[in-house]
């Protein structure tokens, strides 16, 4: 078998236990961005237009692209936290794995494959709701897709990687609590960077999820000015990326072997 | 090729400045039922792991199917089956699925392993369970699961780590019967147990582990012949009495073991004994003779009684 094959046997294992828990992320990949779009867009945004109006996108659309890379880091967190730490202390199928031919690095592709096929999923569904509150065309919104991917997966891999090395499940909700929700809050999604206090924008520019919401608003939204997007060029956002799902995927298949195989 | 399966010369495995597995040798032939008896800590788990290629060896020599476990471990875990001690059927996955996924992690194909999952589940007793999910299933159950999970690739080799630990004596008979079978058939088994009957009732050969070092190597019967005198008498006494009786008994016996609640008397003529004993004035509460076990031979290599 090659790495290929096995990867996508741990992806089908993956496919087949998502079958009993697909209902739970329901809420997740459909009614959050409902929610999101209708308070923030649809509410907020008619607040923020009839405002001073320094925006060159219509908030809706503004908002709906941050929440497009945001949903990918939440999702893409969340896949390589909790599942990880279960499949290492509590449900134990990484350890039922590896005394098959399975072996720990396939684990780590396998589930990264299957991030990949879920992560476009949900996303798809996001921008599908996107364009019924008519934030966006669905051209713009389907391009939108790739780079909220790549996002998700940036962050899928490295928090696997970090997911390894902890003792037990406390410090996951601490990530979220301390890591995500602030880059979530202060990225971009909701308002410009430009907005922030001048001493915290570098900050910023050195944090994730800023560049995945940068890239999805410069390929998305082409041609919107300074009010929206920095003057970045994009292959710095996608650079920044990539070198997280690479560094992400050589961290994690050495840690996991390691933990796994002590 | 010669018939060994598993061979171990030296074979060390140490956790920082712990050493799990303390240079130990054995060989492990083609058809036979070999068994890992220890108490908890001797290194069971440890030395299993290294056969099963899970845990890197640290020093010595390891080969399984004449492969070599640190570049071939893939090949090897092709053709084996593990029982793991601690059970990790995947609880959120129904039977079948569990067993489904296991032959696909073993690269057989859809229509090779649904024959396969009605056959394991027969042999399992579970085939009424074949839809249903894992959690609520008995103790007993996930273990012949387990075990049936372990025989999907039909591998030439399977390891046991405690299959019957934690079993109540109904599902560790029923478990013990599978096990029969498929020595029957003419599996190679790795059995390991602190059970001194589930090493005498199936095991070919074994070895005592104990601190990470083996201690006593051969056939339970040749085990017991070498180590243990051939009865017991087993003496409970008053707790005013029993210091008196100890010292009154003193080289009645070939060998004698002074547990908490009782007298062990090692002997080849319990009927002579008791004459004996009966002529030094030691009036036990309550006498029982019996043959001597692997228990026995346990106690007389390490000074401690297997579970406590
Ligand atoms: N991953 C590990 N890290 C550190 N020490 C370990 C690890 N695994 C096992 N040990 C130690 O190695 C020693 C041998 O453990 P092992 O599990 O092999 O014993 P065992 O004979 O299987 O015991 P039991 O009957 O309790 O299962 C113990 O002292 C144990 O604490
Ligand atoms: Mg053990």
């Amino acid at each position: 078998m090659t790495v290929l094959s096995r990867s996508l046997r741990v992806a089908e294992s993956e496919a087949i236990a998502y079958r009993r828990t697909w209902r739970g992320t329901v809420i997740s990949s459909f009614i959050n961005p409902i929610l999101f779009l209708a308070a923030m867009g649809a509410g907020l945004g008619s607040l923020v237009d009839s405002g001073s109006g320094e925006l060159a996108v219509p908030y809706l659309a503004f908002v709906a692209t941050g929440l497009m890379a945001a949903s990918g880091m939440q999702n893409g967190a969340t896949d390589g936290s909790f599942p990880v730490m279960a499949g290492i202390l509590w449900r134990k199928n990484f350890i039922g794995a590896i005394s098959t031919p399975i072996s720990p690095s396939d684990i780590i592709y396998g589930r990264f494959l299957w991030a990949m096929l879920r992560l476009t999923f949900v996303l798809v569904v996001f921008a599908v709701i996107a364009v019924l509150f008519g934030a966006m065309e669905i051209g713009p919104a389907l391009l939108a897709v790739p780079p909220a991917v790549l996002t998700g997966l940036g962050f899928l891999t490295v928090i696997t990687s970090w997911t390894v090395t902890q003792k037990d499940g406390l410090s996951l909700s601490t990530l979220f609590r301390f890591a995500i929700v602030p880059l979530f809050l202060f990225s971009g999604t909701f308002f410009p960077i430009s907005q922030l206090p001048g001493f915290l924008q570098p900050v910023a520019y050195v944090t994730p999820l800023f560049h995945g919401v940068e890239l999805v608003r410069k390929i998305a939204l082409p041609g919107v000015d300074a009010s929206v997007v920095t003057s970045i060029p994009m292959w710095i956002h996608f650079a920044y990326l990539l070198t997280m799902v690479a560094v992400g995927l050589y961290l994690s298949t050495r840690l996991l072997d390691k933990r796994l195989r002590p | 090729m010669t018939d060994t399966l598993v061979e171990a010369r030296g074979l060390t495995k140490r956790f920082d400045d712990l050493t799990a597995v303390d240079g130990i040798d054995f060989d492990i032939h083609q058809g036979e039922a070999f068994g890992f008896l220890g108490p908890n800590g001797a290194g069971k788990t440890s030395t299993m792991k290294m056969i099963t290629t899970v845990s890197p060896i640290t020093e010595g020599k390891l080969t399984v199917f004449g492969l070599d476990p640190t570049t071939q471990g893939r090949s090897i875990r092709q053709r084996i089956g593990v029982v793991p001690q601690e059970d990790n059927l995947d609880l959120e996955l129904t039977v079948s699925e569990n067993l489904y996924i296991y032959g696909r992690y073993h690269d057989m194909s859809r229509a090779e392993i649904n024959p396969r999952i009605t056959e394991l589940l027969e042999f399992a007793q579970l085939s009424d369970r074949r839809d249903s999910t894992v959690e609520p299933l008995s103790g007993g159950m996930k273990r012949r699961l387990t075990i049936a999970r372990a025989l999907i690739n039909d591998p030439d080799l399977i390891i046991l780590d405690e299959p019957t630990t934690g079993l109540d004596p109904q599902a560790r008979h029923l478990l013990w019967d599978r096990l029969y079978r498929l020595k029957r058939d003419g599996a190679t088994l790795i059995i390991t147990t602190h059970y001194m009957d589930e090493a005498e009732q199936l095991c070919d050969r074994l070895v005592v582990m104990d601190q990470g070092k083996i201690v006593a190597e051969g056939s339970p019967r040749e085990l017991i012949e070498q180590y243990a005198p051939r009865e017991v008498l087993e003496l409970r006494f008053d707790d005013e009495q029993r210091d008196d009786a100890v010292i009154k008994m003193d080289g009645v016996a070939a060998r004698s073991e002074v547990l908490a609640d009782r007298v062990l008397l090692y002997t080849d003529d319990a009927d002579d004994t008791q004459r004996a004993l009966h002529d030094r004035g030691v009036h036990p509460e309550q006498v029982l003779v019996r043959r001597s076990t692997l228990e026995d031979v346990f106690l007389r290599l390490t000074g401690r009684r297997l579970i406590d």
